[in-house]
């Protein structure tokens, strides 16, 4: 099972390491990450290996948005079936 | 893989223009409930609901949380009540006990509203279909979360005005019950042609004899997504307008397709029907009177929203057909008034008249939906106003519904509050000329030439 981790707000130091360090703390594996800067906001998406993840997904997606609300950022994650569905036939 | 845009627009979807699956009704049949003794019918029905529905609620936030796009409501469709009655042969007086059960069955479930006490009277009326009918109004009064429903008319059989004039007096009844509460027992129920067995959406939902023990159908919504996309279409011509439409229906419908999946998996109930309705509600940025402004209309109601409501109903099933692999329900556009801040601005400003809501219904999903109306309309006219909408539907082989509200003590002008999704309403004019005289001549109005397809 994958996530798909996005992640937008004002961009500052840190942002990435301190959600990879969230990740690894979880045994959660990076996959791929994107990231974009569209009028000084910052707009990051990364694709996460869940199988083998130390905590269920809906717990991680509270303490990711704890951890959002933290450095100033709206982090979302979400299973990729919803990604899937919406824009692959 | 999916790219960075498309996981934004997703996002942005969600929670910039509210797109969310609206509903998660289960469906549960209770014929094998029956039992000579009314205080056992109730016990079972109450057991196999609680049982059936136990992790509805967990199991739909939980679904909520790992996809991250919210599910409203979660909520109960159950067997006709007077059907589901019927086969207990018991000389009780009414079924306000049973309404009552289902009400407590909702709460220890969590869902917020538990559709059912039903009964399908388009042909003939049953003793136990009088017993409920008879049973409406208080049991409405007395509940919280029930919903109820009659079907009185289908292009297979014509209408039963001897049913429509039963409903117009249960109308005032159920008004009169509710008075302290601004009638609000007439938004609980819902007058049907041609209902359907399978809707999620209340106060319609009933799970019908056709279905099997259980059925998990999901009605999707998302007026502000369409909106926000015809926004980067304003001024294109229709071929634009209607592709815009069916493309965003689609992705909307996909939602609502892997949600219902999920559920039916999650719950072990076979996936019903995903329901394509635009469903809005009060909140600003979720209403089908701005995707009808966004058109280019000044108010829903000026010349043209007849035809915009036909195109819109239209091309949201074309788009979201191909997303599901089973539609069903009432699936179209809704456009009940007292949900969506932009009617009840367009009924404020004179521009949206119950005979234009009227219209809109020939091409709509339903009906005349969420509508107050003052609350010393003659019974007669209230059966009138049904038996116009019951024969919009029968001719044009189309579910049609009505749910007016006559607010006991309110006039027109007068603004209504009901609360919660049920928004509010402005009280609006009826015509004041009779058709007592027609209505009350009763019997059955036969089938149209149409319905004989054999």
């Amino acid at each position: 099972m994958k996530g798909i981790v996005t992640v937008l707000g004002k961009d500052s130091v840190g942002i990435i390491a301190k959600i990879c360090t969230y990740m690894s703390e979880r045994n959660v594996n990076v996959l791929d990450i994107a990231q974009t800067i569209v009028d000084g906001y910052f707009n990051m998406m990364m694709v996460v290996d869940l199988n083998g993840a130390a905590e269920p997904l809906t717990s991680m997606v509270v303490g990711l948005d704890a951890l959002g609300r933290d450095i100033g950022v709206v982090v979302r994650l979400q299973h990729e079936d919803i990604f899937n569905a919406m824009h692959r036939i | 893989m999916i790219t960075i845009d498309e996981a934004r627009e997703t996002i942005r979807m969600i929670s910039e223009a509210n797109l969310d699956v609206r509903t998660i009704t289960m469906g549960i049949n209770l014929l094998d409930c029956a039992d000579g003794s009314c205080e056992a019918f109730c016990r079972k029905i109450y057991d196999k609901i609680v049982r059936k529905a136990e992790r509805l609620v967990q199991v739909g936030e939980g679904i909520a949380m790992e996809y991250g796009v919210p599910v409203v409501n979660k909520r109960i469709s159950v067997t006709p009540i007077s059907l589901a009655a019927a086969g207990c042969g018991c000389d009780c007086e009414n079924y306000v006990n049973v309404a009552k059960t289902l009400d407590r069955a909702a709460q220890t479930t969590g869902v917020n509203f538990i559709g059912g006490f039903s009964a399908l009277v388009h042909k003939g009326i049953t003793s136990e279909d009088r017993k409920l009918l008879d049973s409406i109004p208080l049991a409405l009064a007395e509940t919280e979360r029930v919903c109820s429903s009659v079907n009185v008319a289908s292009t297979r059989s014509g209408i039963n005005v001897n049913a429509v004039n039963a409903i117009g007096r249960l109308l005032k009844d159920t008004a009169m019950m509710t008075r302290d509460r601004n009638s609000i027992g007439c938004a609980k129920f819902v007058v049907f042609c041609n209902a359907v067995e399978d809707n999620p959406f209340m106060a319609g939902a009933f799970h019908g004899t056709g279905e099997g023990d259980a059925a998990i159908n999901v009605g999707v919504s998302g007026p502000g997504v369409i909106e926000r996309a015809l926004e980067n279409v304003r001024g294109a011509d229709f071929e634009t307008l209607c592709e815009t439409i069916k493309r965003t229906a689609f992705k909307i419908t996909r939602v609502g397709q892997l949600v219902a999946q999920e559920a039916a998996r999650r719950l072990h109930v076979p996936f019903g029907v995903i329901d394509l309705s635009l469903a809005p509600t009060p909140a600003i940025g979720d209403s089908i009177a701005e995707i009808l402004q966004e058109m280019g209309l000044e108010q829903p109601g000026a010349p043209g929203t007849t035809a915009a409501i036909a195109i819109l109903n239209d091309s949201v099933k074309k788009g979201g057909v191909m997303a599901s692999s089973y539609v069903g329900g009432l699936s179209g556009a809704f456009i009940p008034v007292s949900e969506d801040h932009g009617m009840i601005e367009a009924v404020r400003a004179g521009a949206l008249t119950l005979e234009k809501l009227e219209a809109m219904t020939c091409v709509c999903s339903v009906g005349l939906d969420m509508i107050a109306i003052p609350g010393d309309t003659p019974v007669e006219t209230l059966s009138g106003i049904i038996l116009d909408e019951m024969a919009i539907g029968m001719i044009n082989n189309k579910t049609t519904a009505v749910r007016i509200i006559p607010v006991i003590g309110k006039n027109v002008g007068d603004v209504v509050e009901f609360g919660g999704l049920l928004g509010l309403a402005p009280v609006m004019a009826v015509n004041r000329f009779r058709c007592t005289d027609f209505v009350q001549r009763g019997g059955r109005i036969p089938a149209p030439i149409h319905s004989f397809r054999n």
